[in-house]
């Protein structure tokens, strides 16, 4: 690609040269920064930015499934939207689950990174086992969390009963409390690798001689954890912690496949209540007033962790 | 004749040692311990979906049987249904190839972009970096409404084009974010010297920085690639012929009809799934996270 723009530039040199002395195009910093940032920026206003606001105008209009054609309708669809107790609902969801799956991800993650970096025999195989849950396509996993959940033949159910732990099943997916929960359990389980894997590149950046300076001194494990390993990763934790935020945040495929939000919405989140009013249930101005309330709570948040991490890199 | 006080210290000397070789070997059993506990973790539920997947239904459909054990003998039935009465193998093609040109796409948009904004210092170039890294928090949820107008407008709706065409939408703002911390911890005087050299700011570009940019790339492929294969929501929204659709939604619709589930057949396709792209991860896991460091980090 790239040799392709060297060998399209040169033919088209100017020819007239710079008064100060002989450039080609293909040296001037000022044409390459904007053809080489053009075709991503053309993309991403085509695809990205119109798209979005077409998504406002959406919301501002009367647009259905039964009616395609646009007219404007002011805030009614946010009306409807905010009279609905599930949007309530919902918002509340999404930010449940996404405070809890964050710091979980988190912390799990800190734990299983120290777990990766350890020198021990079959590591190999146990950093395989460890990435299954971020590389399967998170449809299929969830398909399979939803057998592995299931309200007769969970396996868990059956390990229980026969510990005596358990009467009767729990039915996991049945019962808005446990629902949640599990719900939980499985974006953790799901993104916990990839917050490992953006943690050990934060602990192979730690400049080894100072842990052994520290272990010299006689620093244990703790002290040198606490003290020397987080506050360096930090702003790397702050970073895994973001991609938690964000993939949780915006995930509707986990509480679509598991229990379409149900029982009676108690694991509705902002994006499944989206798809489902603006996509099931025709009503795309309010789909689109619903999907539109994501975007602040998104780059609120993308902003106090940014700026956090940018914070921890000037001291 | 040996001094008392050295005597002691011998004595203490062999009982530190004891001790430290005890909180050593503690130390080992605690690793492994603490490994097998997150594989078990991690890849339990892919070793019952793996067990599961060579259930007779007499054996699965029966509360009282052990599901950790066979109670009837396996069965291949239900993975040979998954490739002989189902499209799985035309979902895995759409996934490949689909994935394959959004990463070709990604990096052939992404580097050049990253390059500009890393290295060719111009007043806009630190905005730039952030307004990028934004669009990667605009969710499909929230486009995916107009995007399937937009694709019905182009006449892509139903066809697995629509795909190469939009998830770039997702993969380039990640994929410019991680590559410009890559760019930035290459020393800008390799560049420098061989522009010195003869050769132009393009050519120092293709011959010295990106061949160093390698990790960096690795990383954008893989993560790419990941993010491609997972993405729900656009296949779900824009394709509904179940030969055009990809692995993340064309399984589940094809062995889930209305409330009868196809559970051993999925499961099949799940592992089936998820085995052969984690271990190519795994195979670049090291670059992945040697570039992560270099990006995330000190970018």
């Amino acid at each position: 690609m790239a040799e392709l723009t060297a060998t399209r530039t040169r033919p088209e040199t100017p020819p007239v040269m710079p008064p100060r002395g002989r450039r080609r195009l293909s040296d001037s910093d000022s044409f390459l920064a904007w053809i080489f940032l053009l075709p991503s920026v053309v993309y991403i206003i085509g695809l990205v930015a119109l798209p979005f606001g077409l998504a406002i105008a959406f919301a501002l209009s009367d647009v259905s499934a039964g009616d395609p054609s646009y007219d404007w309708a002011g805030l009614d669809a946010f009306r409807r939207a905010f009279d609905d107790p599930v949007f309530w609902q919902s918002l509340g969801n999404t930010f449940i689950f996404t405070l809890v799956s964050m710091v979980l991800i988190v912390v799990l993650g800190k734990v299983l990174a120290n777990i990766l970096v350890a020198d021990f025999r079959g590591k190999w195989v146990v950093r395989f086992l460890v990435l299954l849950p971020w590389t399967t396509p998170v449809a299929l996993s969830s398909v399979s969390w939803l057998w592995l959940l299931d309200s007769i033949f969970s396996p868990i159910d059956w390990a229980l009963r026969n510990l005596g732990l358990i009467e009767a099943n729990m039915y996991w997916l049945g019962k808005p409390d446990l629902a949640m929960a599990s719900v939980i359990a499985v974006h953790v389980w799901r993104l916990t690798p990839l917050a490992a894997v953006i943690m050990m590149a934060g602990l192979v950046s730690i400049p080894k001689d100072v842990d052994e300076a520290a272990r010299v001194d006689g620093a244990g494990f703790w002290r040198r954890m606490f003290e020397i390993t987080v506050p360096l990763t930090l702003p790397v934790m702050a970073v895994a912690a973001l991609f938690g935020a964000v993939l949780t945040f915006t995930d509707m495929a986990v509480v679509y496949v598991l229990t379409r939000g149900g029982p009676t919405n108690s694991t509705q989140v902002l994006a499944s209540w989206a798809y489902i009013r603006g996509i099931e249930g025709g009503d795309v101005a309010q789909g689109a007033a619903i999907a539109l309330f994501l975007f602040p709570l998104l780059l609120a948040a993308a902003v106090l962790i940014l700026r956090a991490v940018r914070r921890m890199e000037v001291r | 004749m040996v001094p008392e006080v050295l005597q002691m210290t011998d004595a203490e000397a062999a009982k530190l040692r004891r001790h430290h070789e005890r909180r050593h070997r503690a130390g080992r059993v605690f690793v492994y311990a603490a490994a097998a506990t997150a594989a078990l973790l991690a890849a339990g539920p892919f070793v019952w979906s793996g067990l599961t997947a060579f259930k007779l239904n007499a054996d699965l459909y029966n509360p009282a049987h052990n599901p950790f054990a066979f109670n009837r003998p396996p069965t291949l039935d239900h993975v040979l249904f998954l490739f002989g009465d189902t499209q799985f193998g035309v979902f895995v093609w759409n996934t490949l190839w689909v994935g394959l040109l959004v990463v070709a796409i990604t990096l052939a948009l992404g580097l050049p972009a990253a390059y500009s904004i890393a290295r060719l210092d111009r007043p806009w170039s630190g905005w730039m970096g952030v307004a990028i890294f934004f669009v990667y928090l605009v969710p499909p949820t929230l486009l995916f409404l107009s995007l399937s107008r937009l694709v019905v407008a182009l006449g892509l709706q139903d066809s697995t084009w629509s795909l190469v065409l939009i998830y770039p939408t997702i993969t380039i703002p990640v994929s410019v974010w991680l590559l410009i911390g890559f760019l930035k911890s290459i020393p800008k005087d390799i560049e420098e010297q061989a522009m010195v050299d003869g050769y132009s700011r393009v050519g120092a570009f293709v011959r010295t920085v990106l061949p160093l940019v390698f990790p960096g790339i690795v990383a954008v492929v893989v993560f790419s690639f990941t993010l491609t294969a997972s993405e729900f929501v656009y296949a779900l929204a824009f394709i509904s012929p179940t030969g055009e659709k990809p692995l993340s939604t064309g399984v589940p619709t094809e062995l889930i009809r209305g409330d009868v589930f196809f559970w051993q057949s999925l499961q099949a396709a799940t592992v089936l799934v998820a085995v052969p792209i984690a271990l190519v991860f795994n195979f670049f896991l090291d670059r992945f996270i040697a570039g992560f460091a270099l990006g995330a980090v000190k970018g």
